[in-house]
């Protein structure tokens, strides 16, 4: 067993092990930081792959942006902040036959697929090729995803400002009452 | 480096073991002389003499701390989170050390050549807001927990900035590596005399300096940016109930953390491990006194600052990054791009 096998099967064992323990932990912290170890772990197995770009990528945007997010809006939303963070079960016969269903397609398509290994090789993906990728080959995709975030982030304003009283009173504290009362 | 290595070393495994701690021993002596420097600025900014009696000025009072702090108790209190509360801090560290894998700390060492370098120390410093976010929560303690949460809204707020204008230097390069970069910067062409440094370009360098200093402030959670661990309010922010050795790893990432941007910062604007004399003084071992002399420097004016500015209020610290520092660096990145395609 070489060294990357011994890598590739220790990380899988930490993202098998962390997705386990975020689904089936109750405290909805402790899935957040298990969601961590999955994601980051994921983006070894980019690196692994010699996908450095898209590693430090996965790293960026998931752990570094999005599970922040997550933990953020779990601390803000939750009204106590440590004991009420509890998750529940809620629907458990159709989430369990639509689970196995699902489960039971993906073996079939495993077992049934004829798998072929390419050879692993150093990439000649560079950060220039794919630049020129991007702005070449890839224009159209790459705008019409720019316009989405862009149109994402221009609905989050304005679903976190229509909730705002007119600033009448200069002083910052005294919106409060007014706020209720628009409510 | 690997080379001069293995010429002395069995090769193997106790090569690349040398090879990737030379970081770790430079962040520890670093860390000793930088928390007796940051007393004694304070004590001389405050007209006061800082430490003075563990040795000559002081010198050896880290080492005494550190010894004092190894023999402390590891406390857990009750009710935290016993596992997220000890991991927290080994994240920390372990985010601020796996970045500087991609800092070239003289003409001959760099950890890796990965072509996406310094992306990839964007991404990897953001675990570090992570990890204080987990310390906070899993010290169940409302102090640790508001420290949490200004971090992590101020990380994310300053990394706009702090990316933007990593890219407009990056405009000018064409490269992500910053081995590359440095290499970019050697010789003293601009007029004659100065060494061709990133940030005597153009103008607008100086600007994007100036906004990627600030924004590293508030990345690396320093005055007038502390606000995550602002001791008036907040107690002691995140490590408010950690003790000990713990509290000594938040310590001692907090000072990587100032080197780590000091350093990128030295290499994308002021010639990383290149001589400011051209030629004179150059070679692998001046080029590492030349990279730690300059990211000094910027570490002493982290200092510096720390003891001449107030502390933001949240409000203000937002304002700031929202309202004038992303503003700013985009239309900074604008100009640097027209820049480079008129001339």
């Amino acid at each position: 067993m070489d060294l990357f096998a011994i890598a590739f099967y220790v990380f899988a064992i930490l993202i098998i092990g962390s997705a386990a323990l975020m689904v089936f932990s109750k405290n909805i912290v402790h899935s957040a930081f298990a969601l961590m170890f999955t994601l980051a772990g994921l983006a070894i197995f980019y690196a692994l792959l010699y996908a450095g770009f898209v590693a430090v990528t996965q790293l960026l945007v998931y752990v570094g942006g999005i599970l922040v997010l997550i933990l953020f809006g779990v601390m803000l939303t939750t009204r106590g902040y440590f004991e009420k963070v509890r998750t529940r079960t809620v629907n458990l016969i159709p989430a369990t036959l639509f689970t196995a269903i699902i489960g039971l397609m993906l073996i079939l398509v495993f077992v049934t697929t004829d798998w072929t290994l390419m050879p692993l090789e150093e990439g000649e993906v560079t950060m220039t090729g794919l630049g020129e990728l991007l702005l070449t080959d890839f224009m159209l995709p790459f705008q019409v995803a720019g316009v989405l975030l862009l149109l994402a982030i221009i609905g989050a304003v304005l679903m976190a400002a229509r909730t705002r009283p007119p600033q009448q009173t200069p002083n910052p504290q005294q919106t409060s009452p007014t706020e209720k009362q628009q409510d | 480096m690997q080379q001069f290595l293995e010429s002395f070393l069995p090769a193997g495994p106790l090569v690349v073991f040398v090879f990737s701690i030379i970081p770790l021993m430079i962040i520890l002596v670093y860390a000793l002389f930088a928390i007796w420097l940051e007393r004694k600025v304070a004590g001389h900014m405050q007209d006061r003499l800082g430490p003075m009696r563990t040795g000559w000025h002081g010198w050896a009072q880290t080492i005494a701390d550190l010894l004092k702090m190894i023999q402390k108790e590891d406390i857990v209190p009750a009710k935290a989170d016993r596992f997220l509360f000890k991991l927290a801090p080994f994240i920390a560290f372990a985010a601020s050390y796996g970045a500087f894998v991609a800092i070239p700390l003289s003409s001959g060492y760099i950890g890796s050549m990965i072509d996406v370098g310094v992306f990839y120390i964007v991404a990897i410093t953001s675990l570090l807001s992570v990890s204080i976010i987990m310390a906070g929560w899993a010290s169940n303690n409302k102090w640790s927990l508001l420290g949490a949460m200004r971090t992590a809204a101020q990380t994310v707020s300053y990394e706009v900035p702090t990316v933007v204008t990593i890219l407009s230097v990056i405009i000018v390069t064409g490269t992500l590596n910053l081995m590359e970069v440095t290499e970019m910067q050697t010789g003293n062409a601009f007029l004659g005399f100065l060494p061709s440094w990133l940030i005597f370009h153009s103008p607008f360098m100086v600007i994007a300096f100036g906004l990627f200093f600030i924004a590293t402030l508030a990345e690396a959670h320093r005055v007038p940016f502390d606000l995550p661990e602002s001791e008036s309010e907040l107690v002691g922010g995140y490590q408010t109930e950690y003790s000990g050795m713990r509290w000594g790893l938040f310590m001692l990432t907090e000072y990587a953390d100032m080197l780590l941007l000091s350093l990128v910062g030295v290499t994308l604007f002021f010639g990383g491990w290149n001589s400011p004399f051209g030629s004179f003084m150059e070679g692998p071992l001046w080029g590492a006194f030349w990279m730690l002399l300059k990211g000094m420097i910027l570490v002493f004016v982290m200092m510096w600052l720390r003891w001449t500015l107030p502390r933001l209020r949240v409000d203000q610290l937002m304002n700031l990054c929202w309202k004038y520092l992303i503003p700013l660096s985009f239309v900074n990145l604008v100009l640097i791009a027209l820049w480079e395609m008129i001339f």
